[in-house]
């Protein structure tokens, strides 16, 4: 009888602890990502581009070639990358404020041009880093500290469903929502992810990939409580699912 | 019925306790020392009882968690 | 290759091309737009990519990522657009990528108007964006020195590792001049091993402008200064035009300068001994030779097209040492030779404005 690790620390990431709240499902996608870019054996041919926000660390987690772009230009920084270097690897990951709010202009667009950039963000309806504000995609009746009461679509509008926006354009070849709340959907999130590496390895095109996350600290729950209410509030507003697929591509 | 083992690296876990839901078996406590972080980790109670499926493993944010199994 | 007849803004472009520019990323706005339509042609004749971005705030952040991977890359504009550019500067400058910025200056504040003028020269050369750091500014005063100083440009930017702006104004860009380029042959820029390029048997490259800690960031910005020092030391540059015994001594840049240049042969004929101190590096400020200046001269006169922006470091230069006068037009009007005559001959007089 063999004893076989069946479950260890993907190669790609280092060794540091990292610095996200006790529960907070930013972690996970951070393995996932590490656990793609080890099974695609692509670590040293990837460059990764960070935004500001909770995830603003993921340099110091992956350990590949990185730039830290400011607040919501990541794609347009991904751009500039992947036109140098346009053998590599090149993905973004970013908040889901970093993408829908202030870099609304620079994500549609890179979608638009069909950048051959994969595009990854963690939607935590909610602005992390800042301490807990409303974020483009805090979902009706959230409290947030900007929206004391509870976001009121009367004067404060409704989520964007930024990666629903994106499927319509031409320019996008894969566009799809995952969450990351269960055993069963995390697996299912790294196939996802994988898929939009691969898109791009193909040379098929954009990707756009929004990750279902929790903020615990923020929304003022436990971690397992986060994970119920990210069910209860979170997916019925925004399902998961691929909204956009190429035809010819197939995991 | 396969064999596993579930290792949880005591100065990694941040004892959030998504391991504990996500485990089938049950298997997951936390423990009432305190790690150099501060937090409570979580152990594995019963790891004779493990199957070494790694769902907890999955839903660890931390990467906290090794999993092992015997195979034939 | 003689000499050939060009605008100033396509000589930019050209110039960029042969100081090895392989990376274009720009937004419309005039006067400099004849930067981009010249690059959207001739950048995929050597390679090359131009990329129409969707804004200004886009285009600098994708100057910052191919500069960040190794590419010489620029960007021009002009006000507006520049204003939209500055947070990506300050990061740019903060991860110390190598760039060149092209602002073709226009009539400001706000909207303002297509008019030449002189009046972001504090934006430039005193900070613009957030944070302790320095871009290095050239002011070219012609079309052959917008060939020059476009090509240094990018040296200097590689040698430093710094942002370079190019401050012309709506002027230079739309002027005919014969040039010639003496640069036969595309440059290259030097090996960058700290580029991101994907972490090939090495460890990674991060570029980055965060640094947390605070003695870290203290640590960088303490670096950033000895760079710039570095810079201000052997970097100054200056074109002296009859100063060396002038009673009165004009400053100005740029288009301005070449007007001033024009008074000076004025006065000398009418026997007022005038001179020009004209900057071409606009940061570093040469001001040595004001303060020499200072010594022997009567009374400085600035011109700018603006309120007054260079003017003040003309009188940080000469130190309280003399008067520092100053005239200035605004709005997209060039000062004339007449009425900058007319105020040298009122200073001459011992008139204070
Ligand atoms: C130009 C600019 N404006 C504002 C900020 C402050 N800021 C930092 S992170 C952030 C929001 C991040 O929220 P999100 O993108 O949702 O990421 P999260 O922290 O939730 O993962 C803001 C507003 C900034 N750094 N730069
Ligand atoms: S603030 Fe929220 S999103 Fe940020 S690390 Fe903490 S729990 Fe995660
Ligand atoms: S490996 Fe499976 S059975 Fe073992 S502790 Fe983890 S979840 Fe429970
Ligand atoms: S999920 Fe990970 S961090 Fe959370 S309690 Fe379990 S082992 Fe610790
Ligand atoms: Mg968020």
């Amino acid at each position: 009888m063999a004893v076989k690790k069946v479950f260890t620390k993907p190669a790609s990431m280092t060794d540091k602890t990292m610095h996200f709240c006790p529960g907070c499902t930013h972690g996970i996608i951070q393995r996932l990502v590490a656990e793609v870019i080890d099974e695609l054996g692509i670590r040293e041919d990837t460059i990764a581009v960070g935004p500001v926000g909770c995830a603003v660390f993921c340099y110091d987690y992956w350990d590949v070639d990185f730039q830290q772009a400011s607040h919501g230009r990541a794609p347009a920084v991904a751009t500039g990358v992947k036109r140098v270097h346009p053998d590599k690897v090149v993905f973004s990951l970013q908040g889901d404020g970093d993408i829908a709010a202030i870099g609304t202009t620079e994500i549609v667009h890179a979608a638009a041009r069909g950048e051959q950039i994969s595009c990854l963000f963690v939607n935590n309806s909610i602005y992390g880093m800042t301490g807990g504000q409303m974020a483009p995609t805090t979902i009706v009746g959230q409290k947030t500290t900007t929206t004391p009461d509870g976001r009121d679509s009367s004067r404060a509008g409704y989520p964007v469903k930024l990666t629903e926006m994106l499927a319509v354009l031409d320019g996008v070849t894969y566009s799809a929502r995952v969450s990351v709340h269960s055993p069963a959907n995390v697996v299912k999130a790294k196939k996802v992810i994988k898929k939009a590496f691969e898109i791009q390895m193909k040379g098929e095109g954009f990707a756009i990939v929004e990750i279902l996350s929790t903020c615990p600290t923020n929304w003022g729950l436990s971690p397992v409580d986060s994970i119920k209410w990210l069910e209860d509030n979170v997916l019925p507003y925004f399902p998961i699912g691929e909204f956009k697929t190429p035809g010819e591509v197939s995991s | 019925m396969a064999k596993g083992r579930a290792i949880i690296c005591e100065h990694r876990c941040k004892g959030c306790g998504l391991c504990i839901t996500a485990c089938p078996q049950g298997l997951i406590e936390i423990s009432n020392k305190l790690n150099a972080s501060g937090f409570h980790p979580a152990v594995v109670s019963e790891l004779e009882k493990c199957k070494g499926c790694a769902l907890c493993a999955l839903m660890c944010p931390d990467v906290a968690i090794e999993v092992e199994r015997e195979e034939k | 290759m003689g000499k050939v007849l060009m605008k100033g803004n396509e000589a930019v472009a050209e110039a960029a091309v042969l100081g090895g520019c392989r990376y274009f990323f720009g937004y419309p706005i005039t006067p400099q737009n004849e930067i981009p339509e010249y690059l959207a042609k001739r950048l995929p004749e050597v390679g090359g990519t131009f990329l129409q971005a969707e804004s200004e705030i886009s285009a600098i952040n994708m100057v910052f990522g191919a500069a960040g991977s190794g590419a010489r890359v620029m960007t021009s504009s002009s006000g507006p657009g520049i204003s939209l550019k500055q947070e990506g500067i300050s990061y740019i400058a903060g991860a110390e990528l190598p760039c060149v910025i092209v602002n073709m200056v226009r009539g400001g504040p706000g909207l303002g108007n297509i008019g030449p003028a002189q009046s972001d020269y504090f934006q430039a050369t005193k900070g613009g964006g957030h944070g302790d750091y320095r871009l290095i500014v050239l002011g070219p005063a012609s079309v052959q020195e917008l060939v020059d100083l476009t090509i240094e440009a990018f040296e200097m930017a590689d040698r430093y590792r710094n942002p370079v702006m190019i401050l012309g104004d709506g002027i230079l860009g739309q002027m005919m001049e014969p040039v010639e380029f003496k640069v036969k042959e595309i440059m290259s820029g030097p090996e960058k091993p700290w580029a991101t390029t994907g972490a090939k048997g090495r460890t990674r490259n991060l570029i980055t402008s965060l640094y947390i800690v605070p003695e870290d960031l203290e640590e960088h910005c303490r670096k950033l200064k000895e760079k710039y020092d570095g810079i201000a030391a052997v970097e100054k540059r200056h074109e002296s035009y009859f100063a060396e015994d002038a009673e009165i001594v004009l400053a100005a840049y740029g288009t301005t300068a070449r007007i001033c240049k024009a008074v000076v042969d004025q006065a000398r004929e009418e026997g007022i001994r005038a001179g020009l101190i004209r900057p071409v590096s606009l940061w570093p400020f040469p001001d040595e030779p004001y303060f020499k200046a200072a010594d022997y001269a009567d009374a400085f006169l600035a011109v700018e097209m603006s309120n007054g922006q260079m003017v003040e470091d003309v009188r940080l230069s000469v130190n309280g040492k003399k008067p520092v006068h100053f005239l200035g037009r605004t709005g997209g009007i060039v000062p004339t030779k007449a009425e900058i005559y007319a105020d040298v001959k009122k200073i001459a007089a011992g008139g204070v404005r």
